[in-house]
């Protein structure tokens, strides 16, 4: 164990440089909304902070002049209707101040209309299938065999030797830069969650029904997440990779796919 | 004849509890079944914390080290049912058992025999459910909300989850019932309602919390049994059942549940706090208000837990708007225990220092209950180890250390003597300590994109996770200088019938330890004197 540690220890500090930007707060992520969703995070942390600094400063001030030690006699006074109003309204003005933005994110995270791409995502224990709507394209996502390897009990190999150990997938999800991208989420066993932070999606797919998000990526580059829904024995180990490419390389890895797909169908004929 | 047997029956005075197991199997006495729910918690707790060791110790390193995923799965399932229900809840009903009686003037619990019965259940249901462990299958896996499918799958445990399920709810609500009737019908003359203590207050309104969604959680586990046993499609979705309704029914208990666990905990801190601060608790009749509009507002929340289940946008926006306005009433209460300190005259003793670490941390966990709040940002939060952080805020340094304050300040009551105090405070600062090593980092594991409830995770969550198992075996190895200060309760000074220098209340007014009958007669007139003069 102890060995473990100290092995890990310059990988971590390679992996504080490297992913500087994961270690203590929500990404930003590569979307419009994503963005908006962590202004709304940073926005409703910094509120709570500064109503942190008057209650905790109140609290502290009181509590190193008003002890008993310090000779103090001890005032009697048990109400304040005064006060007490003032510390309900102005709550209900900063919640005011929090819930308009709030609703306003909300309501363009749910206005899945006109999508460029179509996905049908169908989870299962313990994988994703992702089937594009118009172009003919569907495969199955799993996790990366050298994390499969890795990860079992005692399987010797250590966990920092295997890249984006348990965040690596056989096959990802490929989608076009700039286009807006719609998903149909369902299940095919019990309830899972498709998650990537930095597209600030995690949308429940669940059998039985279909559920809608969608995004519309900014930047091109690899972006991973987890299924966020407990699922079963194996819910650690269905990662989600997407792969945000120009539109051009996702034209020529469509048809490439569909080829692919085809020899495939001929084959098995 | 007749009249000598009446008499004989009729002296009270002097007959103390009966000896042996028998006492403890057959007694009615609220004394004593208070002391069975709060051993019974005390090693519920223990069971509880054992399990969460085991996912600690799991999420020390990345890989897997000790257990399979599948046990794992059971560890946090179970953690956390015998946290909830067997530790936490119980607890609370213990305090009630022997301090509501002793703060209105009644001489016991309305209803003694169910009384009795109430408590005795749960160790059956906590035997039914940890016995699921060495069941073919293994224990529940499916986490303690059992949404299904997934809990369909849960092997030979299954139906004995129900059932245990079943058998706690109906403890719960029997409990509830007797300290409503208790509380309306047995107050001291003169003790109007809006004299009552907080503590009686607050569980008052738990209590009729705990009547409207017990049952609730019962049809819901019900409808699970049919839907496994006996061919009905409630949550199957095959069948024509949606397992979307699961949630809502379960949130619908829940999020009410969330409050029977915390606002017997806002009773305690309010009855400590005045006391150590040598000043009248602020705001009292506005306490109870909050109170009860928090109680209210818990009903009309729920589906804050669902929202990244997809409910059409209106749904979504009540809901974020609803869940805001409960940091309203929430707030008032905070204020409030501050303007009791403010211009006091505070000393610090173990009670004391335990509800200040609780206004302290309860409100971090309020804090990351707003952020949770802003349905935009929950979708992120949602399912991480941002959302764990959250409740075991509230939970830990909130219901936990409210429940250790108020072990420490009426100890002496129950015992007759004064606890020792180095050790309680040793107590009291390695558990905040160790709670904010454990809880604070999941924050930022949560964040950085750590689902919850997974047994093994990539390597850039490990310094977190290696900082939260130490800080969980410290909090853990803590816990036994709490049962070191029990073992040696009795070896302190003796206490006075006051035990503090200006405690407020009618169970500071008999003597310590408190005899096993107190207020066989309503003490019409000290009820002002004493308590609140």
């Amino acid at each position: 164990m102890i060995r473990k540690s100290f092995l890990g220890l310059p990988g971590l500090i390679g992996a504080g440089t490297a992913k500087a930007d994961w270690a203590l707060n929500m990404p930003k992520g590569i979307t419009a909304l994503s963005a908006e969703t962590y202004d709304l995070h940073m926005m409703v942390f910094w509120w709570c902070v500064a109503i942190g600094i008057i209650v905790f400063g109140v609290m502290i001030i009181s509590l190193f002049k008003h002890r008993k030690s310090a000779g103090v006699q001890s005032a009697t006074f048990s109400h304040s209707t005064t006060a007490e109003v003032i510390w309900t309204a102005i709550p209900c003005v900063i919640l005011l101040l929090m819930a308009v933005p709030a609703a306003e994110t909300m309501i363009k995270l749910e206005d899945s209309r006109d999508p460029d791409v179509s996905i049908v995502v169908t989870a299962y224990q313990w994988k994703w299938h992702y089937k594009y709507q118009d172009e003919g394209v569907d495969f199955y996502s799993s996790l990366a065999l050298p994390s499969v390897d890795a990860r079992r009990k005692e399987s010797g190999i250590d966990p920092y030797s295997v890249d984006n150990y348990l965040l690596d997938v056989d096959r990802p999800l490929v989608v076009p830069k700039g286009k807006k991208v719609r998903l149909l989420l369902t299940s095919n066993d019990v309830i899972h969650a498709w998650w990537v932070p930095e597209l600030a999606i995690k949308r429940d797919a669940i059998p039985g029904i279909i559920n809608e998000a969608w995004f519309r990526a900014e930047e091109t580059g690899t972006f991973r997440g987890q299924c966020a829904e407990l699922c079963g024995k194996d819910h650690g180990y269905m990662p989600i990779v997407v792969e945000v490419v120009a539109p051009d390389a996702y034209q020529a890895w469509v048809d490439t796919r569909k080829d692919g797909g085809a020899q495939v169908a001929q084959l098995e004929n | 004849m007749t009249t000598a047997v009446a008499d004989a029956h009729d002296s009270h005075d002097d007959h103390g509890p009966a000896k042996g197991l028998g006492r403890w199997l057959f007694t009615t006495n609220h004394k004593d079944i208070g002391t069975l729910y709060l051993v019974f918690s005390l090693i519920m707790f223990f069971v509880g914390g054992a399990m969460a060791l085991v996912i600690r110790s799991e999420l020390m390193h990345p890989g897997l080290q000790f257990v399979h995923p599948e046990f794992f799965n059971q560890m946090t399932t179970m953690h956390a049912l015998v946290m909830v229900f067997g530790a936490v809840m119980p607890a609370f009903v213990g305090l009630a058992n022997w301090m509501i009686p002793m703060m209105i003037g009644a001489p016991d619990m309305a209803l003694p025999r169910m009384n009795n019965w109430s408590f005795w259940i749960l160790p059956v249901a906590f035997g039914i459910l940890i016995s699921t462990l060495f069941m073919p299958g293994g224990a529940p896996a499916s986490g303690w909300t059992m949404y299904p499918p997934l809990v369909l799958q849960t092997g030979d445990a299954f139906p004995f989850l129900i059932f245990s399920v079943h058998l706690m709810g109906l403890s719960s609500i029997m409990g509830a019932i007797n300290i409503i009737v208790t509380i309306l019908n047995m107050r001291a003359p003169d003790m109007w309602l809006l004299k009552m203590p907080m503590f009686v207050w607050t569980w008052l309104i738990t209590a009729y919390l705990l009547i409207a969604v017990m049952p609730v959680l019962a049809g819901a586990v019900t409808m699970l049994l049919t839907d496994q046993f006996f061919g009905t499609s409630f949550f199957l979705a095959a069948g024509g059942g949606d397992p979307v309704m699961f949630q809502h029914i379960f949130w619908f208990f829940g999020h009410p549940e969330v409050y029977i666990m915390i606002l017997p905990a806002f009773g305690v801190v309010s009855e400590i706090i005045p006391t150590f601060s040598r000043k009248p608790l602020f705001g009292h009749d506005s306490m109870v208000y909050a109170a009860s509009c928090i109680a209210f507002l818990s009903f009309i929340v729920w589906a804050h837990h669902m929202f990244t289940v997809g409910m059409p946008l209106s749904g979504q926006l009540f809901f974020m708007f609803s869940t805001m306005l409960i940091a309203v009433p929430t707030g008032v209460k905070i204020f409030n225990w501050v303007a009791t300190m403010w211009r006091g005259a505070m000393t610090f003793e173990t009670p004391m220092l335990f509800s200040l670490a609780f206004v302290f941390l309860f409100t971090i966990g309020g804090f990351s209950g707003l952020m949770l709040a802003v349905a935009p940002a929950d979708i992120q939060y949602h399912d991480t180890y941002f959302v764990v952080a959250h409740f075991h805020y509230v939970l830990v340094p909130g219901s936990i250390f409210a429940i250790m304050a108020a072990a420490y300040y009426w100890l002496p009551k129950w015992t007759g003597y004064m606890y020792n105090e180095t050790a309680g405070k040793l107590h009291f600062w390695l558990s905040t300590i160790f709670v904010n090593l454990t809880f604070f980092p999941m924050h930022f594991l949560g964040l950085a994109g750590m689902p919850r409830r997974i047994p093994d995770y990539s390597t850039q969550f490990a310094d977190f996770n290696t900082m939260a198992s130490v800080g969980a075996i410290g909090f853990g190895l803590s816990q036994l200088v709490f049962v070191y200060v029990l073992l040696t309760s009795k070896k302190g000074v003796t206490a006075t019938a006051r035990v503090w220098e200006a405690p407020k209340g009618l169970e500071w007014t008999v003597p310590s330890p408190a005899p096993y009958h107190t207020f066989d007669t309503p003490p019409i007139a000290r009820v002002k004197q004493e308590a609140f003069e």
